[in-house]
C-alpha cells in the first residue's frame, strides 16, 4: 500500500527499508519528513491537531502518487500522514520515492510533497498561548504546486 | 434531487455542524448554485468564507461542476495538509 492516512506514529528506517527491500534496481532513494514546528506566523504553538476528509483523502493522495508515477520512472513510492492530536518535534508525514538515479527521485518527491500540500484535504487547527486557531492556508504553497503545471 | 453535504474545518465550526442531507429544488443544478442557496437558507457562512474549496463525490471540483441526485458535496476552506 504506497498511501497510509493513520493516528499513529511511523518509524523512518523501518518504512523506508521496506520502500526498497530486496530491488537491486534501485540506486536512488529519496525522502522527505515534515515536522510540527513550536513556532508558527509568530504564536508560539503548543499543540496541533490534524483534521481530514476520510475517503477523500486517501483518494487524492493516491492520484498524487499516481501522477508522480506516470512523470517519472519510479520503483515505488509511499506517502504515509498522520492525523490526530500533534506536539512540536513531531513527524507529520511522510513521502519517499525509489527509482534507477536521484535526479528523477528527487524530483518525484518534491512534486508529491508540493501537491499534497494544496491538493489533499487535511487542515491543522493549532494551539497557542491566545487560545486555539485554523493554519491559514499559504500562497507559497500554491505556487510552489503551480511550478509543476499539472 | 437528495444530496449528503459535508463541512470541514473553520467552516465546520463556524456552521456549527458536520454535514446534512438536503433535498434541492429544481435549478439548484451546480456546486455553486448549491453553495448559494444554503447560504440563502441560513447557512451565511458559505456566502462570506474566502477561498473555499468544494468536491464533488471526494474529487475537488469547480463551482461549475454538476450536482446529481445522491452527490456526496463537501464545503472546506483550503487545506493545510503536509
Amino acid at each position: 500500500m504506497s498511501v497510509r492516512v493513520q493516528e499513529a506514529d511511523f518509524d523512518l528506517n523501518t518504512e523506508l527499508t521496506a520502500l526498497r527491500a530486496g530491488d537491486a534496481r534501485i540506486g536512488a532513494l529519496a525522502s522527505f519528513v515534515g515536522l510540527v514546528r513550536d513556532i508558527n506566523d509568530g504564536a508560539g504553538v503548543s499543540e496541533m491537531t490534524l483534521e481530514h476528509y476520510p475517503g477523500m483523502t486517501e483518494k487524492a493522495l493516491e492520484a498524487i502518487v499516481a501522477e508522480a508515477k506516470a512523470r517519472w520512472d519510479l520503483y515505488g513510492a509511499l506517502v504515509i500522514h498522520r492525523v490526530g492530536p500533534l506536539k512540536p518535534c513531531d513527524q507529520i508525514v511522510l513521502v519517499a520515492v525509489t527509482g534507477a538515479h536521484r535526479g528523477e527521485a528527487f524530483a518525484a518527491c518534491e512534486f508529491i510533497m508540493d501537491y499534497l500540500k494544496t491538493r489533499a484535504p487535511f487542515w491543522k487547527h493549532e494551539t497557542t498561548p491566545d487560545g486555539t486557531r485554523w493554519v491559514d492556508a499559504r500562497e507559497s504553497d500554491d505556487s510552489a504546486a503551480a511550478r509543476w503545471r499539472v | 434531487m437528495s444530496v449528503r453535504i459535508l463541512y470541514f474545518a473553520g467552516l465546520r465550526e463556524a456552521l456549527g455542524t458536520a454535514g446534512e442531507s438536503v433535498d434541492l429544488p429544481a435549478g439548484v443544478a451546480t456546486v455553486g448554485a448549491l453553495r448559494d442557496w444554503l447560504a440563502a437558507g441560513g447557512r451565511d457562512k458559505l456566502a462570506s468564507a474566502k477561498n473555499l474549496r468544494c468536491a464533488v463525490n471526494q474529487e475537488m471540483s469547480r463551482p461549475d461542476a454538476t450536482v446529481r441526485d445522491g452527490d456526496e458535496i463537501a464545503f472546506f476552506p483550503p487545506v493545510t495538509g503536509g
